[in-house]
């Protein structure tokens, strides 16, 4: 977070925030507390926030928890990540009638997008969901082909990040170096003071961050506010669950793909693909074609996929990768190694939910580790 | 209303049969509502006797077929059927895998027919309840207990415009993900099938907080040991585990083979 310009906001004004993110009939949405964990929802006042909930993650595990203050955003990363709204499950491409004017008579339609360009504010962004935002925007947005959906839903948005005070056991940003306060992205940065009065410190990153900040009611901060928050950023990185030491990684593993940890994990993975669908990088998409019983009319829509499903390696003939240990592989290479090469930066932002939401705890931090602290330096082979 | 093309001569016959079954899926092709009647606009409902008693002789283009065999009859009934039907598509647990009554497998069949029957000696039962593949080549397996709508209605429409049929060959996790659902064995601790069984139900089950039941069977490669194993660090006892695998789809062979790592 910029050191200048820090505001703070009084938690009992956190409403007047809110009122002004919805402005216009934006849609604001943040963490909420539904089915036993800390999803993504509609937020209308500071009283939908989780306030005094909590959660416990390891490998395979999630619970929510009350917490002995009502600190309001007292928690790490949920289920979700802002990929369920910027980048969702399904999204018509196009659809097709008989009977039509066009070429052989179908006439096609571009989907509708106004309700994917609905105004939206993202509230209580996390700094590992920001730079997944971040690799999202490069890979969708940032090539020839932008992908026209996750274009319209990303064209007005308002990011209302928020410091991490309180990671999770699965976390490990600190060590992607994308965590745990929020550096770049963000249209207003928060941080929230449980110390004295319960308040929030409040910084721009953005034009629009700084016309919504003039209009709030804060005052300037004091040094015992800037010192409260950046405590706040120590501890969270003491408590940080992982670390993963990513320097040497993407080359090591380069050195370590017919190494024997492979068929040792792909004992216990399922391939189910939990780990990919959760990542808020991960952005593998598959097509569906549909028609009516009668064929007078067809629909194509991208629905979410994963390097791990059969179908996913599919061409004629069969699938380009049959076995657990070549999609566990394909996965883990591509997030530590050659998504550096593809996109400069790994495809892992270290916000651990591939850890916790592994239906058998698998840890990637744990299968790098395994990998690279003592990789087989063998030739490199074409082995899929 | 859009009508058929007119590509075709004549309206292609469709015949559903049923076996050893609780008529479930035969239900399932009644409750298309909707897309009956193009249906019929496009295929001749031929031979269903769950919706009319007026039957068209054969042969028949398409077959659904229902239940598992159970009795000599049906072992020749099934060959008559496949004889009379271009493609036979096999729909739901029992025509697959041999469905819960496939439980039989595991007892004594005729100790059951003494204690259940007066008079045992009328029967006339397999010692196995066997699905339909395991008798005369089907073409396409539509899993499922019972099958799903959506599903059904791939299949009919891929059949009628002649294109290949898409199933999902993935995981139930993937349409939990795709629907928002929260995993039940990460967050509240409950043992699952989900990892192992084909999606094709919507996963219905963990959108209600429960375990799946594993009805539409095992994906290929399913790693039933990890789940196993999984259910049983979450405390669930062995009888139990083994019980989870032996449900509408007991005879699957990955969960038939799981199963019985488990027995006590
Ligand atoms: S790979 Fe795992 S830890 Fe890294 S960004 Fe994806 S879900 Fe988060
Ligand atoms: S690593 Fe875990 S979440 Fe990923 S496919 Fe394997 S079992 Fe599923």
């Amino acid at each position: 977070m910029s050191a200048d310009r820090l505001e703070v906001l009084a938690a009992d004004d956190f409403d007047v925030l809110v009122r002004a993110l919805a402005e216009g009939g934006r849609e604001v949405l943040g963490p909420v507390l539904r089915d036993g964990v800390i999803a993504i929802g509609p937020v209308e006042s500071a009283a939908d926030l989780p306030q005094g909930w909590t959660d416990e993650q390891e490998r395979g595990t999630y619970r929510v928890q009350p917490r002995a203050d009502a600190a309001w955003f007292g928690y790490a990363v949920g289920p979700q990540s802002w990929k369920s709204v910027l980048f969702p499950a399904r999204a018509l491409l196009w659809s097709g009638a008989k009977g039509g004017v066009g070429e052989h008579g179908v006439e096609v339609s571009a989907p509708d997008r106004s309700a994917a360009a609905r105004p939206r504010a993202l509230l209580g962004v996390r700094s590992c969901d920001l730079a997944a935002i971040g690799i999202q925007d490069r890979v969708l947005l940032g090539r020839p082909a932008v992908d026209a959906d996750y274009a319209a839903r990303r064209a007005d948005v308002i990011v209302v990040a928020v410091t991490c005070g309180f990671p999770a056991g699965t976390c490990f940003c600190a060590s992607m170096g994308t965590g745990p306060a929020p550096r770049t992205g963000y249209d207003l940065a928060l941080t929230e003071l449980l110390d004295g009065e319960h308040r929030f410190l409040v910084a721009a990153g953005s034009p629009r961050g700084a016309a919504l900040l003039a209009a709030l009611p804060t005052r300037v901060a004091e040094d015992a506010d800037r010192v409260a928050g950046e405590q706040l950023v120590a501890s969270s990185v003491a408590r940080m669950g992982r670390w993963l030491d990513v320097g040497p990684v993407p080359a090591a593993l380069r050195g370590a793909l017919e190494h024997p940890r492979w068929d040792d994990v792909a004992a216990r993975c399922l391939s189910c693909g939990s780990c990919t669908l959760v990542c808020p990088t991960c952005f593998c998409t598959a097509v569906e074609e549909t028609t009516d019983l009668v064929g007078a009319s067809a629909a194509r829509t991208r629905v979410w996929d994963s390097c791990f499903t059969p179908g996913f390696s599919y061409i004629h003939g069969g699938a380009v990768r049959q076995t657990t240990r070549s999609r566990y592989r394909q996965w883990l290479t591509h997030k530590m190694s050659t998504w550096v090469d593809q996109f400069g930066t790994p495809g892992c932002v270290g916000c651990g939910r591939c850890i916790t939401w592994c239906p058998v705890g698998i840890d990637l931090t744990e299968e790098v580790g395994a990998l690279v602290g003592a990789h087989v330096d063998e030739p490199q082979r074409q082995d899929r | 209303m859009p009508t058929r093309s007119p590509a075709r001569a004549r309206r292609p016959k469709l015949a559903v049969w049923k076996f050893a079954s609780c008529d479930g899926c035969q239900l399932s092709v009644l409750n298309l509502e909707e897309e009956l009647l193009p249906l019929a606009g496009e295929i001749e409902i031929a031979n269903f006797l769950e919706a009319s008693s007026a039957v068209i002789k054969g042969p028949y283009d398409l077959s659904l077929v229902e239940g598992s065999v159970t009795t000599p009859d049906d072992a020749r009934r099934v060959q008559q059927v496949r004889q009379q039907s271009r493609r036979l598509v096999a729909i739901g647990a029992c025509a697959n895998f041999g469905g819960i009554q496939a439980l039989r497998d595991l007892m004594d069949v005729a100790a059951l027919q003494r204690t259940v029957y007066a008079h045992p000696e009328y029967l006339a039962t397999l010692s196995r309840s066997t699905p339909i593949s395991a008798h005369v080549t089907v073409d396409l397996e539509l899993t499922g207990c019972p099958v799903d709508r959506g599903q059904l209605v791939e299949v009919l429409t891929a059949f009628i415009q002649d294109r290949p049929v898409r199933l999902p060959q993935h995981s139930v996790c993937v349409e939990c993900k795709r629907r928002g659902t929260v995993c039940v064995t990460v967050a509240p601790g409950t043992p699952c099938l989900g990892p192992v069984t084909r999606a094709g139900c919507g996963a219905i089950c963990p959108a209600y907080h429960r375990g799946c039941y594993g009805c539409f069977g095992p994906v290929d490669g399913a790693n039933t040991a990890a789940v196993a194993d999984r259910a049983r660090e979450l405390g669930m006892p062995g009888r139990d585990v083994a019980r989870l695998f032996r449900l509408f789809n007991t005879a699957a062979p990955a969960f038939a083979k799981e199963a019985a790592h488990h027995d006590a």
